[in-house]
Order: C-alpha cells, then structure tokens, then sequence
C-alpha cells in the first residue's frame, strides 16, 4: 500500500479494463515521473470526453450532439440497420467502407455471469425504431464469440415474427474473437458475405 | 513421433533443465519427492496445454519464480519442430512453434502422448466426471476441433446456470432469455455428445482386447455411453439413479450404434422441456454431456463398485493402451508415458504391460525404485534427485 493519494491513483487505474494491479502500479509511477503539462493534458481531455461526449438518443453510439453524424447523415439508408455491442465496433465497421445504413448500439451483449441480462441492453430502443417500418434488414454484427452469438439469437427470435430480413455477417470473423479486432479485408468479406439467420 | 529434447525452466522443482532423449526407453529413477512426476507432467502439458495434476496453472511454476518455460524439440513425420510455452498464471499462456507465435489451440496435436498415472485408477472407480474427462481428453488429442467445441459447451453451461441462478432469485425469467440458452446448449452439446458417442464405439474393442492381454484373461469387458437425455421412445432415467444399477446388455443401447449430431440435437430438446420445470426449481442444468455416463464393465458387472482392486488396474491400463492405439491408427506414434505404475501391479501383469508398450517408438517411464521396472525394458537411465536430472 502507497500513501493516500498514489494508493487512490493506483485503485482508479486497476478499474480500467485491460489493467491489472501490477499496470496500474506501473502507469501510477510512469505519471509521477512525466512532465505534469503532459499529464495535465491528459487530465484534461478526460474531463473534456466526460462533459462534451454523449450517446446518440437514436443509436447510442458516441456523439457530440444529440445525434450522432452517422443518423444526421441523409444520405445513409435508413432501411437497413447494423447492430453492434459498442460504439468502437461502428469506428470498426465504418474503416471498411462497404456499409451504407445505420447502426444500433446495444451497449453489451447477454452475459448472465456478468449479470447482463435483455434488459441491460437497448434492445427495447431498437425494438421502437423497427416499429414506423422504414427498416427492412437487420445486420446483426455482435461479436463471433459465445455472448455475441447468444445475443444475436436473441434478437433473431425477436425480430424474425415482425417479417424482416435479419442477417448475420458471414464467416471469416474467427470465431471466439473480437469484432474491432478483425482486420479489414475480413470484416469486408464477412458483411459481403453475410447470410439470414435461422431461428 | 519422440523427444528429442526436453527443457524445463522455472518448472515445479526444476529452476533449470535440458534433457537429450532418444527414441526407445528411457527410464528415470529417483526416490519419493524428486521431481519424476514433474518431469511427465511437464512433457503432457506440451500435448495439452493443461496439467493432468492439478486444474490452475499456478501451482506450476516454481515457487518464487514469476512464469515457467517448457520447450521441447519434437521429432514427428522426418523432420523436428521446435514448440515453446511460457506458462503465466493468470494470463493467457505464450505458445512458439517454430520460433512463430502461435495459438495454443493451432498448437495442440504437434505433440502427442498417452500419460499412465497411479491417479489413472480413478477413471475406473471415481465419479462419472472422470470417465468423462477420458473421453473428451481422448477426444481432443484425437481430433483437435473438439477443444473448440468442449470450451464452448463449458462456457454454455456456466452462463446457463448463471441465468438459471438469478432467475431463481428473482422468481422470473426474462421472456425468451431462456431460450437462446437452450439453443446454444443443444449444438454444443449435440457436437460433443456425438463425438464422445463414435469415439466410445473406436474405443470398445480396442479396451476389451487390452484388458486381456493385460490381465491374462478373457472376460468380457463392456463399454456403453449413457445420455442423460434418453433418445425419444425411451423413458429419460429417473433423476439420481443408482449408478451401481447392473450394466444393460449391449443390445440396449441404440443411442451408441448412431453418433447422429442431428439427432442427438432432437433428444436433448426433448429432454429440456421435460426437465425445465426442476431445472429452475434447483437452478441447476440438468440435461446434457456434462451428465452423461461411460458405463464400464467386466464380465458382465459395472466395474465401479464392483470389480476387485486388481480388475479394476486391468481396465485403467486398458484404457490408456486403447487411447494409445487410436492415436497411432492416426500415423504418428504418440509417446507412452508410464508414471510410477509398475509398482501398482504384481509381476506377472507387469511383464505383459511390458511387453505391450515395448515396441513403442519412446517410452518414458519413471519408478522410486529400479527392480520395480521389468528387465526387458532396458535403455537409456536418468536419476532424479532434488530436482536435478543426471545419467545413470
Ligand atoms: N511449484 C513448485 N515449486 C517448487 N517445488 C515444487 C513445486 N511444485 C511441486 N514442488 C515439489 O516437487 C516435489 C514433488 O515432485 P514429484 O511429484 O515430481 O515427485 P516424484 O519424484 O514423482 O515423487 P513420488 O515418487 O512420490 O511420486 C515436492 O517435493 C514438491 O514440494
Ligand atoms: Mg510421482
Ligand atoms: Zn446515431
């Protein structure tokens, strides 16, 4: 254990994901020894995110607005939906270039060890936007893992009755991996390539 | 395939190690304590990515050393491959072939070997769990998909019963949440299941022919694959029947004669919808391979409970040398490992396991004392003492 504030640093830092006990320590000590106008930089970009940065009200992918620019853009077809878990898998999906409609951010997938159930994610928000009947295809691009995949079946069983097409990007994601980490030449294929989905 | 080479770093006992093996036997002797099962343990990791001891990899690295590092240099198929692991607790191992990164599941089937324990014995007289962990273990060095599809349908179960538990708690169930569940718990479980149920059919007269020849006598053995989720037309077992109920004749197992996915799928559907009223009642999941039985028999009598001490060594030892022959149908000879088993058998069924793992391309097989390994097994010899390996 630190004294006081150092310990308080190094207890913020393990809670972020990816940073275990020993990385926070190191980070913690690596931020001491920095020039402070750099870490005064830092501290006030995370201020700035926390007060300037909103979820989309449509999509809830990042924004600075209300909306964000992808649901502003007019010139985005609005028939056809892409749902992913976070917003960093639009950044993803958007790098190849080959989607042309719209997202849906659930937040998570289904993950009852985690305790996340339906109703921790936006799936009663999509489930509004389906209702005016512009939307004709549904993407369902939750990551190739378990959860990702219990997500997607979820959403099919959903969606399915009210008669649209619900789609699945196609092979080529490895399977127990990450969306945001595949690379774009096979995210490209997968969405080419996507297939409907069976339920 | 063999050894050529086997490094330890940081491994259990050993800080520092290498060993240059030959094909053939190799024998290591060495008193209680010495670091002889480490050095196995080591060289079945390299198969498995997984101790055959112990269920974390913490226990593995030597105390006070931060991560372990096993290499080995395998001769398969004329040609040597390099493989490397360093074992981090808590993290994702870092798996080499060839000096190229690699993931541990590209990785496994480069090294390949059937390890004989003193721990073997409880395949035979311990609980299903452990007649199941030889099936599917089995499974995965046989044919490596089944890594993908086990990890799978363990994640399944986890994440089921975690809903099943907060729906306990909550008194309701989410609508529809249930369901996905149920899906994905039927393709895994339905992938394994038919896997386990063609290897079980592989495996029967491969066992049966073992047990006599290393017994020395001719009783009929009996392997039969129980479903927890009976197949249509027969009624599902009671919930906790008696194990030790006397094994069907074979003729009464048709779920065994057809390892159909499709139709393994149709049963357990089946069989959730009958139990989905005490699967929420116990928060617990109550249908699949995770309940499934490999019933063993000899002459007619479930081993477990049943067969004497002696009978119930011939059947662990049968076993192993049937997974050791469906292995090497395969092509490649995997390397026989024989931990301190010697000295669990009387003489006369130590002369026959001898003389059926002789032939093998490399045998590795350890004892506490020398006059307890046959006196045809000769070859090369290591004493093992304080963790250090030297020639003898
Ligand atoms: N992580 C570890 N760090 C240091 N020493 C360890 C570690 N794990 C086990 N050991 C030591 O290794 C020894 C056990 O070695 P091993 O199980 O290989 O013995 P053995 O030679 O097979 O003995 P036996 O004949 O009784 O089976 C013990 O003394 C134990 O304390
Ligand atoms: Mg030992
Ligand atoms: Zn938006």
């Amino acid at each position: 254990m630190y004294e006081g504030v150092v310990q308080d640093l190094i207890d913020e830092l393990g809670q972020l994901p990816g940073v275990g006990p020993k990385g926070a320590q190191r980070i913690a000590f690596y931020l001491l020894s920095a020039d402070p106008i750099d870490v005064k930089r830092l501290a006030a970009v995370l201020v700035e995110v926390t007060e300037r940065v909103k979820f989309c009200r449509v999509c809830f992918n990042v924004a600075e607005d209300d909306e964000c620019r992808i649901c502003k853009d007019v010139r985005r077809d609005p028939s056809v939906i892409c749902v992913v878990e976070e917003p960093k898998d639009v950044a993803a999906i958007e790098k190849i270039r080959e989607f042309r409609g719209r997202y849906h951010v659930l937040g998570g997938a289904i993950s009852p060890i985690d305790g996340v159930g339906p109703d921790d994610l936006r799936i009663r928000e999509l489930m509004t936007r389906l209702a005016d009947g512009a939307v004709t295809e549904i993407i369902l691009a939750t990551d190739p893992n378990l959860e990702g995949e219990a997500t997607a079946t979820y959403l099919a069983r959903l969606i399915k009755p009210i008669g649209l097409r619900v789609t699945r990007p196609a092979s080529g994601l490895p399977v127990g991996g990450e969306l945001e980490y595949a690379d774009e030449v096979t995210l490209g294929r997968a969405f080419e390539g996507r297939r409907l989905v069976d339920v | 395939m063999h050894l050529r080479r086997l490094s330890l770093t940081d491994f259990r006992s050993y800080a520092e190690t290498d060993l240059n093996l030959e094909p053939g036997i190799t024998t290591f002797v060495g008193s209680n304590g010495q670091g002889k099962t480490n050095l196995v343990e080591a060289a079945a990791y390299l198969a498995t990515f997984g101790s055959h001891r112990v269920a974390t990899d913490a226990p593995l690295i030597r105390s006070g050393a931060d991560r372990a590092i096993l290499r080995a240099v395998i001769f398969a198929a004329g040609r040597d491959s390099l493989l490397e692991v360093e074992i981090n607790p808590g993290r994702a191992n870092r798996v080499r072939l060839n000096k190229a990164p690699a993931r541990p599941r590209d990785a496994l089937g480069v090294f390949r070997c059937v390890l004989f324990a003193p721990e073997d014995i409880v395949v035979v007289k311990g609980d299903p769990d452990q007649r199941r962990r030889y099936l599917d273990d089995l499974l995965v060095a046989l044919r490596p998909r089944y890594a993908a599809v086990r990890a799978d349908y363990e994640r399944v179960l986890r994440q089921r019963t975690a809903l099943l538990k907060s729906a306990r708690a909550s008194g309701a169930v989410p609508a529809g949440a249930l369901e996905v569940w149920d899906d994905h718990l039927v393709a895994a479980g339905a992938q394994l299941t038919a896997g386990r149920l063609r290897l079980v059919e592989e495996l029967r007269d491969l066992v049966s022919g073992s047990y006599s020849a290393v017994s020395g006598n001719n009783r009929d053995t009996g392997l039969e694959y129980r479903m927890s989720a009976q197949p249509a037309g027969h009624p599902p077992a009671a919930a906790g029947a008696p194990a030790s109920a006397p094994a069907a004749a074979p003729a009464a197992a048709p779920a065994a004669a057809e390892p159909d996915a499709g139709k393994v799928a149709g049963c357990l559907r089946e069989a959730l919808a009958l139990r989905r009223r005490a699967e929420l009642e116990r928060a617990v999941c109550l249908v699949g391979p995770h309940r499934d039985e490999l019933e063993l028999s000899i002459g007619g009598l479930p081993a477990r409970g049943y067969a004497s001490h002696g009978e119930s060594w011939s059947m662990a030892l049968a076993l192993r040398l049937a997974a050791y022959q469906l292995l090497r149908a395969g092509g490649e000879d995997p390397v026989l490992m024989l931990d301190d088993v010697f000295a669990e058998l009387d003489s006369e069924r130590r002369e026959r396991l001898a003389g059926l793992v002789a032939g093998a391309e490399q045998v590795l097989i350890t004892a506490a004392v020398r006059q307890d390994v046959p006196g045809g097994l000769s070859g090369a010899r290591f004493e093992v003492a304080e963790g250090a390996i030297t020639s003898g």
